[in-house]
């Protein structure tokens, strides 16, 4: 019954495309659907461009005129003020280290009271959810804004406002991997008869620190490129020089800066790999040398 | 007998492996916690974070939110919510333009991504060299910050959404490359072997072989990007890019307290909703089709 691709002849495909009509084409409802989801987003782009300016003649002077502000980038300057920004850099570091740890910490009481197999009591479970979703729903520069008007200039607002941010995603990822875990475990440590406290730190607690650990330090990356830009409300950091410099014109200071800032989140982006393929997802311990039992064998063979 | 010291044997060489295991675990522990320890120090200190000024300060946050929504009482809730929203209509179309913005930016933004991220993944480029600078690229747009991006275009372009569109543009571009190049790169690679066999070029192989694979998560990475671009729109007026941000830090500079309430609420109830229905389409996409690579 094995048909070669050479014997298909014309009409057993006109045959098949009767019998089977769904794998040669879409049905008309979702070819009408299909046109108006297309034909109506490309309605709204015209719109879009056409009222903020893409086709006009202006539009492309502009152009040019960003074609001579990249010139005027390079050579980076700004030499002279570097231990200005340096100090600056520092300052972007620590609040998201402080904001992330803070976060990291303060999500962890209300994760539990949002996952559906730690709250038993459904519409208490449901409002942490929506409370996460709700703090994270403003951004790091409205936060920002916010903290700068009750708590005054400076990296403390800016630390608010990381915090705010981390702990609202941290809830949903938290619980998610809260929610995600093996039950057996649980049931054993109930079964030889530990306590709430036990089944915490012995069932749940070597379950999901790493996926913890892990959602964490990715906030901390995310963190660490809102730290750079919370200056431009006055909430410290960096972003405050960068977007100074930018009203003043100094095209080539703040080119110094922004490769500055690359230079950081490169860094960030690249430990905060390194530390989660070491010591979370690689368990560095189960690596070879360092198993007693493996070693015991190794020895006897020699 | 011999038997029996071999045994011997390998107990004792247990036991001292095990101590030397558990003790340079622990020492690396120390090491580990002494350092992060030393590490916070610094931050906290380089920063002057100071918890207690941190308490202090809070009742005035709360101040100022009970400042912000101090206009509604309970006995004339819709003749106060009416007083309290007099600017609707202006911040309605500031909101509006904002949507617009992260529409536009997502739609032209993924598209060039798209295109690129096929000439920046591993398998698919055909030279080292156009991987390389295409890769290098979109790390730049993605790793400055949008919003900085909108700072650099407010000069040529001046003051007003374009600059926030552009920067979004750019943004987008740089991320949605990006992932897209890693969902290229997970692909499996039988059906390009296929295309070429029967003597497709590069151009078709993209076309036959690695967009059906790849397209469920293109999609999907879309809606989520959008999500973001709405967020990040709400903010490009800060920085006098357009949008409901302008509103938002007039009122706030302006001490306009129950204006700022009032637009901050409409910002977070449109991201709310705008997260949540990405979300769902999110999952009903993937839950049709499987993705590549998970």
């Amino acid at each position: 019954m094995s048909v070669r691709l050479t014997d298909i002849t014309e009409d057993m495909v006109a045959e098949d495309q009767i019998r089977f009509p769904r794998v040669f084409s879409m049905t008309l409802k979702e070819k009408a659907i299909r046109t108006l989801v297309m034909g109506g987003g490309t309605l709204i782009l015209l719109y879009g461009l056409n009222r903020f300016g893409f086709f006009s003649d202006k539009f492309w002077g502009s152009l040019g005129k960003l074609w001579t502000m990249f010139g005027q980038m390079f050579p980076p300057t700004g030499w002279d003020q570097i231990d200005i920004f340096a100090h600056a850099i520092g300052e972007t570091l620590a609040m998201a280290i402080i904001g992330s740890l803070i976060g990291g910490i303060l999500a962890l009481p209300f994760a539990c009271m949002a996952s559906k197999n730690l709250m038993p009591i459904r519409p208490i479970q449901f409002s942490f959810r929506r409370f996460a979703d709700v703090l994270r729903s403003a951004d790091y520069l409205i936060w920002g804004l916010v903290f700068v008007r009750a708590l005054g200039l400076g990296p403390v607002s800016g630390i608010m406002a990381i915090i705010i941010i981390d702990t609202g995603i941290l809830i949903t990822l938290y619980s998610e991997a809260l929610e995600n875990i093996d039950r057996k475990p649980i049931d054993g440590i109930k079964a030889s008869g530990g306590g709430r406290l036990q089944v915490l730190r012995f069932g749940v607690m070597p379950q999901v620190l790493p996926v913890l650990l892990s959602n964490a330090l990715y906030m901390f990356e995310s963190n660490t490129r809102a730290a750079t830009i919370l200056g431009i409300v006055g909430a410290g950091g960096i972003g405050f020089l960068l977007s100074d410099n930018l009203r003043a014109f100094e095209f080539s200071n703040a080119c110094t800066i922004i490769l500055m800032i690359i230079a950081v989140v490169y860094v960030i982006d690249y430990m905060s790999k390194k530390l989660r393929e070491r010591f979370i997802h690689g368990d560095r311990v189960s690596q070879g040398h360092d198993r007693p039992m493996e070693r015991v064998a190794r020895k006897m063979n020699e | 007998m011999a038997f029996e010291d071999t045994k011997m044997d390998i107990a004792t060489h247990f036991e001292l492996a095990r101590a030397d295991y558990l003790g340079r675990k622990r020492m690396y522990l120390v090491i580990f916690w002494v350092g992060f320890v030393a590490f916070v120090a610094l931050a906290v200190w380089h920063s002057g974070f100071n918890i207690f000024e941190v308490i202090k300060g809070l009742p005035r946050t709360n101040e100022f939110i009970v400042k912000m929504y101090s206009a509604i009482r309970l006995d004339h809730f819709w003749e106060d919510l009416a007083e309290w929203y007099w600017g609707f209509t202006d911040w309605l179309d500031a909101l509006i333009v904002s949507l617009l913005m992260a529409f536009m930016a997502t739609v032209i933004g993924t598209t060039v991504g798209g295109a690129l991220s096929f000439f920046a993944s591993r398998n698919l480029a055909r030279h080292y060299a156009t991987y390389f600078v295409t890769r290098r690229m979109l790390e730049i747009a993605r790793t400055v910050p949008d919003i900085v991006w909108a700072l650099i275009f407010i000069y040529p372009f001046g003051v007003g959404p374009l600059a926030g569109i552009l920067a979004l543009i750019i943004h987008t571009t740089g991320a949605q490359g990006k992932l897209f190049a890693e969902v290229n790169e997970n692909i499996d690679h039988k059906a390009i072997e296929g295309i070429r066999a029967s003597g497709g070029n590069w151009y078709e192989e993209i076309r036959f072989a690695v967009l059906p694979q790849v397209m469920p998560n293109f999609i999907s990475y879309t809606f989520w990007r959008l999500a973001l671009n709405v967020q990040a729109a709400t903010v490009m007026g800060f920085v006098g890019a357009g949008g409901i941000g302008h509103e938002l830090i007039t009122a706030v500079k302006l001490l306009y307290f129950l204006d700022a309430g009032a637009i901050l609420l409409m910002i977070i109830c449109t991201v709310f909703m705008i997260d949540m229905s990405s979300e769902k389409l999110r999952h009903w996409i993937i839950g049709k089709e499987t993705l590549v690579g998970s």
